[in-house]
């Protein structure tokens, strides 16, 4: 199952000894006061004064220890579109973001549908990236949604789940047969929900600001109509299926419904429609296009609640880079997606943490423990033997965007100069902090 | 501190909508002469940017910056570098960069002045953006109902056609509802968003053609635009026996309803010839208000003074 994982940078580094934080590790039961010594790149102990010499220490003190945060849903443009993103540019923005591993969509030129490109993709980060890169690949050859691509060797090739996304599979025998087919390789199926027929020219959530502003709407329904489906044939074909960037009222209660019959559906939310509605857009500002499009408010307040309740399991971010000369542009020119990776924890605190709908551990839990269950990656824990992978975090540090000093290559984000209370503060990964709070 | 144009009439207050339209009567013509000519904008340049054509609307922005002595030039997009790739920021900087005082513009995308005029100190005045606003319009609406009756409270419009694609139809939404006016807006459902009853008081929806015209006191037909529809959402052949405005529709209304299309008609597919050419009918005299509200537009936007008095 770990064949994949990229091996740890340094086994000759000194020891890390992580001291006096609140360690939050849900999958083993712990929530308290606690020091974490990594070696060798992997937790070696966790517990109570562990001996400080022969150790570089890190005082954490009045912060939290987290496992190593993983964001299932990212795009880091190589190959194809370096000049939005890198594989390395990327990767320095998730660690700024406090994750330690990332999975990058198969939406790259060419697309991620075979293993050539999931090794090549694989091979540069191993050499470039400063956090772990779990490839995902195509469902389909060019993600055309016409063929299924060489799942299986993809798959050998260290992806760890599939999808199609920014394109729905529309054709549902299609999306059958790769249901079926990924069971063979227990690779999960992710959808980009959205029937194209219904979203057809949309630029942003149909309802009354679409209507007020004279663009054409995207939608609720054109996500749920797919939900579904999918749902449907999840349970003829017994796969494991996830929803990708679940954003409308309707689908998340689907979610909700098909979990209550025990299917091995999961969903994840991004941290924008947990926090935005159409109406906070700032009115033809591309900062604000994407897909899922913002949705209602009733919308908003359906994800937040399918985060209380469990319907939704993960956070992600689909973090989403494009140039400036792509993103200037007439709204319905521009294309869709927003950066996501370095906001994430302080939109995600505010919205849920402080505003008390969930508690810590159920937050890092959606960090760490669920989606490292639904990718089948050993991760997201501080068990002793596992990666040392640490995310170390504030919950009440004030700080604000500045999405010029980001590390990714581009600049589109709705939260810049967005003030925030808590975000990352340290980022390990196999025992080295790869980034910092300067 | 950058001028403001004129982007959509959302965006103004009562006030403000008031003073231009009170000022366009100082520039409303006497019967049988031509429009008065002023030196108010003597020295001034105006750019009319055409991404969609345009008659009427370029036409009437033209004689408007004439008449009140500006320089003006007109430039459509076929004949400009957007056919060469150049994007239209770099295409607004380039005309910014000649120094006009003003920038009419007319574009396709909905919200493309809005977008052009954060990047752009020159103000620009939307000449019709997409499905969103076209602010004069709505204002020469407004002056050609004036000047019919004494006003705009309480009066029942009726705006019937493909709503869902008319920048006319939200200009003159937003513009009759800050006023008080009564607004029934009437199409298949299909052009007919259940949304639009929510994007400004006093606005009700019907799909019943006789229902919204019943008691009216202004009739707006609109133009069926086949060219904005990306999916058929009604059976063209059917759309006249439904929508189609004709003379046995004027007795529901009130006995000296007027009937008002922005133009350019397609008699025989939103309108009977008979009411377009009837006594009810005051197409021409929408026209003709076009230039002294242009005028009045202009002026408030070139002079420095916004309407409404603020400087």
């Amino acid at each position: 199952m770990q064949a994949n994982a990229p091996e740890a940078k340094s086994k000759s580094m000194p020891a890390l000894l992580i001291k006096n934080g609140h360690v939050i590790d849900p999958a083993s039961n712990r929530d308290g006061l606690a020091d974490v010594l990594l070696q060798e790149g992997l937790v070696q102990q966790v517990g109570h004064n562990l001996p400080t010499e022969g150790v570089q220490v890190f005082d954490a003190t009045g912060l939290y220890v987290a496992p190593g945060f993983i964001d299932m849903h990212v795009h880091l443009r190589e190959p194809g579109f370096e000049h939005a993103e890198t594989i390395e540019t990327g990767s320095k923005a998730a660690a700024a973001g406090g994750f330690t591993s990332i999975c990058p969509m198969p939406n790259t030129a060419p697309a991620n549908d075979n293993a050539t490109v999931t090794s090549y993709i694989v091979e540069t980060a191993r050499r470039h990236a400063v956090v772990n890169v779990f490839p995902i690949g195509a469902i389909t050859k060019g993600r055309n949604g016409d063929e299924l691509a060489a799942i299986g060797a993809m798959r050998q090739a260290g992806a760890v789940a599939i999808s199609d996304d920014g394109n729905p599979v529309m054709n549902a025998q299609l999306m059958r047969r790769a249901m079926e087919y990924a069971k063979s390789f227990d690779i999960p199926v992710i959808n980009h929900c959205e029937d194209l027929h219904l979203s057809a020219g949309g630029d942003m959530h149909e309802g009354v600001e679409s209507v007020r502003l004279g663009l054409r709407g995207i939608p609720g329904c054109s996500e749920d109509v797919m939900v579904a489906r999918d749902i449907l044939l999840a349970e003829v074909t017994g796969a494991r299926y996830h929803v990708a960037h679940i954003s409308s009222r309707h689908s998340v209660e689907m979610v909700a419904f098909a979990k209550k019959r025990g299917l091995p559906i999961t969903s994840e939310a991004t941290p924008h429609h947990l926090d935005l509605a159409d109406r906070d857009m700032k009115p033809y500002d591309s900062n604000f296009k994407m897909k899922p499009p913002l949705r209602g408010c009733g919308d908003v307040e359906a994800v937040l609640a399918g985060v209380k309740s469990g319907a939704i399991d993960a956070i992600a971010t689909d973090h989403a880079p494009h140039p400036g000369s792509e993103k200037m542009q007439e709204f319905e020119k521009c294309p869709f997606g927003i950066l996501g990776l370095e906001t994430a924890l302080g939109v995600v605190l505010e919205r849920l943490y402080h505003s008390q709908k969930i508690s810590l551990t159920r937050l890092v839990e959606m960090f760490t423990t669920n989606p490292a269950r639904i990718l089948g990656l050993s991760r997201g824990t501080l068990a002793k033997g596992s990666s040392a992978d640490v995310t170390i975090f504030s919950t009440n540090k004030e700080w604000a965007y500045d999405v010029n000093k980001s590390f990714s290559k581009s600049r589109n984000s709705p939260y810049d100069g967005r003030k925030f209370r808590g975000g990352p503060v340290a980022t390990i990964v196999s025992g080295n902090i790869v980034w910092r709070l300067s | 501190m950058p001028r403001e144009g004129l982007l959509g009439i959302d965006a103004l207050t009562r006030d403000e909508i008031q003073a231009i339209l009170d000022r366009a009567r100082d520039f409303q013509p006497k019967p049988n002469e031509s429009f008065g000519r002023f030196e108010i904008l003597k020295g001034r340049t105006v750019v009319n940017l055409f991404f969609e054509t345009s008659t009427r609307t370029r036409t009437s922005f033209e004689i408007a910056a004439k008449r009140l002595g500006a320089d003006a030039v007109s430039i459509t997009a076929q004949a400009s570098s957007v056919t060469k790739g150049e994007s239209l920021v770099d295409t607004l900087n380039t005309l910014a960069a000649m120094r006009p005082d003003a920038i009419v513009m007319r574009h396709s995308a909905s919200g493309a002045p809005h977008f052009l005029q954060r990047y752009l100190a020159t103000p620009i005045v939307n000449a019709g953006d997409g499905t969103h606003e076209h602010p004069t319009q709505a204002l020469l609406d407004a002056r050609t109902i004036l000047d019919r009756g004494a006003r705009l409270e309480g009066l029942r419009v009726a705006i019937i056609g493909d709503i869902a694609h008319s920048r006319v139809a939200r200009s003159n939404v937003y513009l009759l509802s800050k006023y008080g006016a009564e607004i029934v807006l009437c199409g298949p459902a299909s052009l007919l968003p259940k949304e639009l009853a929510k994007i400004a008081p006093g606005v009700t929806l019907t799909t019943n053609m006789d229902e919204a015209i019943r008691n009216a006191d202004v009739i707006m037909m609109l133009r069926v635009q086949l060219e904005r529809q990306h999916e058929a959402a009604f059976p063209a052949s059917e759309y006249f026996s439904f929508y189609g405005l004709r003379l046995e529709h004027l007795r529901l209304a009130k006995p000296d309803v007027i009937v008002m299309h922005p133009g350019p008609i397609n008699r025989g597919r939103e309108i009977s010839s008979e009411v377009a050419d009837s006594q009810r009918s005051v197409i021409l005299n929408q026209v003709e208000n076009g230039i002294s509200v242009r005028m009045a537009v202009l002026e408030s936007v070139l002079a420095g003074k916004r309407a409404g008095g603020k400087e």
